[in-house]
């Protein structure tokens, strides 16, 4: 408490919103304390989270405030830096969560901001890029392509103008990091894309934010507004998408950026040579321009010294669905899943056991608890034929069905496909048919074109389930590899996963029944 | 037609304009008309099949006016680990109100979500997602 009044600190992004923060601070207010609206803590199961010098409060009730202020609240957790949530994480990208105000420049002046510009511009755009590479940081949107690399590229290319692209349409379910990171720490974002902009020579950047997010659209136009003297000569310029989820794939994105139909882009040409406008483009994520400023104003050595094998650094996780203590945790590389589900997580929000775990959103594939031994690392999740993407994961009790699952990844590749190559546009609708047909165990004799004697390689007995599961088995075959991107290519993690690590959904008999 | 207009002026210096401008004619008129289409191909120097074909691809613009008021459901996997299907399914008809499946809101370990033009809904359950319906009917 200061002078009498005392300052209660609750987070304004959209999440504590959805869970009424809006109303607590207003209770807060009522009572004739002063509010501070922050940045979130990550601790989402707490909101709307309140602070009073440094303890904790939550998850509130306007019909709280009294207690909390009387000091006998049922709902206090004690000191929030010493809660074991996050005590346990090791924060780069996240620091200060929790800490600043959003769009105060002062708060982010005084708490580390634009000290790895400043180093970058000291050091000169090469030894920046060095850094980076050094750093090993890989691209946090999902394919872990080296950021260094990537940059080296444009850098290297002759051209009138250059572009910083960064990626934030986060359109994957349990995925939540970039929107955090746009609502709750704006400007470093805002230094990360500049650090970029500086390295390659590039004059101008775009935001790319997706409309299901009107708050991180806001704070993010804010941001830039206020921090445009700070980064210049480089302008930067927030646009919105439109409700594409292919939009995401970063040559999808570029086309939407220029006002075209979000269709893929074949490569080569790379984006780093050829992207925005057929200029050389930097197309980033938020996460990892976002690790940029830390990187450079700590090292590049302090940065690898966290992590595990090829995936170096932190990795800042969303820990969803149906989980009792869900939010973000950022941790160095090599945690295991079934730390961050059961130990981190606690489990389940409905108290049963956990039947599922989806890692790496709606393209990711789905684990059993078999696989809770798996180190968090790009290579150990590739080997057991699932991949960490933007590191969500979402938590499914014992009452999903698993074909259900499976239908449902196809439903919305098929919703979703931005229509340009067959194997996504015509597969994914084959899908859910196929899996129909498997779910009402129906087996299927041949249709009437089958039937025709003209149709001499056409099947003209009935298919049983099993040959429907081969089937499917096939076209997931033909979407992986045949798919221009990594909608209609990814698509089948979460079907073949879901068929091969919870056949019974399929109508297989379980193997230990088999067995006996 | 003079609005149009100057939502088109607004954007004109703009690289890659008519993304943004097709989101300002969404947002006054409710939808990108016939009309609009034209007038925007005229002034960006595009075909009107070009225009039409970015309008058509993308959820947010819509070719006919609806006057309902839209809450957004989110279907996505985090929400259907919390119970959304159910939800969904025991949500009373409502004509007055346009309930509109959208794929993830990032508020995923506070599921079932909604959202309501920029204002946002989290745990949701049959009672609060049908007293938001009827907020809006």
């Amino acid at each position: 408490m200061t002078g009498g009044v005392t300052i209660i600190r609750i987070s304004d992004d959209a999440l504590a919103l959805a869970c009424g923060a809006d109303e607590v601070a207003a209770a807060f207010e009522a009572a004739g304390c002063t509010v501070e609206r922050v940045s979130s803590w990550g601790m989402q199961w707490l909101e709307p989270l309140a602070e009073i010098d440094g303890l904790g409060f939550g998850p509130l009730e306007p019909g709280d405030v009294a207690a909390v202020l009387a000091g006998t609240s049922g709902k206090a957790i004690g000191r929030i830096e010493d809660h074991p949530f996050i005590a346990k994480q090791q924060r780069f990208t996240f620091a200060r969560a929790g800490k600043t105000r959003p769009l105060s420049l002062e708060d982010y002046a005084a708490n580390g901001g634009w000290q790895g510009l400043a180093k970058a511009r000291e050091i000169g755009p090469e030894a920046t890029i060095a850094q980076v590479t050094e750093s090993g940081l890989r691209g946090r949107g999902g394919a872990g392509f080296p950021a260094g690399i990537k940059w080296t590229t444009v850098a290297k290319a002759q051209a009138d103008r250059k572009y910083i692209v960064c990626n934030a349409d986060e359109g994957d379910s349990a995925t939540f990091a970039d929107r955090m990171v746009m609502e709750g720490d704006p400007f470093m974002l805002v230094e990360g894309m500049a650090i970029a902009a500086h390295a390659v020579g590039a004059h101008k950047g775009y935001v790319y934010i997706r409309s299901e997010y009107p708050h991180a659209i806001a704070k993010m136009q804010a941001a830039v507004r206020a921090s445009a003297d700070l980064v210049a000569p480089f302008e930067l310029e927030v646009r919105v998408g439109a409700g594409a989820y292919v939009c995401g794939e970063e040559t999808s994105l570029l086309n939407s950026l220029e006002g075209k139909r979000g269709e893929v882009r074949a490569k080569p040409p790379l984006p780093a040579l050829e992207g925005l406008f057929g200029k050389p483009t930097v197309v980033n994520n938020v996460l990892t321009l976002a690790a940029v400023p830390w990187i450079m104003a700590n090292g590049a050595a302090a940065y690898a010294a966290v992590g595990f094998g090829r995936s170096k650094g932190t990795m800042p996780i969303q820990i969803a669905g149906n989980v009792k203590h869900g939010g973000l945790f950022e941790v160095g590389f090599g945690v295991t899943l079934g730390e961050l589900v059961m130990t981190v997580g606690g489990g389940t929000a409905s108290g049963r056991p956990v039947r599922a775990v989806q890692v790496g959103g709606p393209l990711g594939a789905y684990h059993a608890p078999s696989d809770f031994h798996l180190p968090f690392d790009y290579e150990a999740f590739a080997a057991a034929d699932g991949l960490i993407g933007h590191a969500g994961i979402t938590v499914f009790d014992d009452t999903a069905d698993m074909s259900r699952q499976a239908r449902f990844a196809m439903e919305f590749c098929a919703a979703e496909s931005c229509g340009k190559c067959t194997p996504c546009r015509i597969g994914s609708t084959r899908g859910v048919e196929l899996i129909d047909r498997i779910r009402a165990r129906s087996g299927r004799g041949p249709d009437k074109v089958e039937a025709l004697p003209q149709m001499h390689n056409a099947r003209k007995v009935e298919r049983s389930l099993a040959d429907e599961i081969v089937l499917l088995e096939d076209l997931c075959e033909t979407m992986k590899f045949g798919s221009l991107c990594a909608l209609g290519g990814f698509t089948p993690y979460p079907v073949l996963s879901a068929l091969r690590n919870f056949p019974e959904d399929f109508g297989a008999v379980p193997a230990k029944e088999a067995a006996e | 037609m003079e609005r149009l207009q100057q939502i088109i002026a607004a954007h004109a210096s703009a690289e890659g304009p008519l993304l943004p401008i097709l989101h300002d004619v969404q947002a006054e008129f409710g939808h990108v008309s016939e009309e609009a289409i034209r007038a925007i191909a005229l002034a960006l120097n595009l075909s009107r099949a070009e225009v039409h074909g970015v309008v058509s691809f993308y959820h947010d613009f819509h070719a006919e006016p609806d006057a309902r008021p839209v809450l957004k459901l989110c279907r996505a996997e985090a929400c259907q680990a919390r119970g959304v299907e159910a939800l969904a399914a025991g949500l009373p008809e409502n004509p007055r109100v346009k309930v509109e499946t959208v794929y993830c809101l990032g508020l995923c370990s506070v599921g079932p979500n909604a959202m309501v033009g920029s204002k946002v809904h989290a745990r949701l359950d049959a009672a609060k997602l049908g007293a938001l319906v009827e907020a809006l009917a």
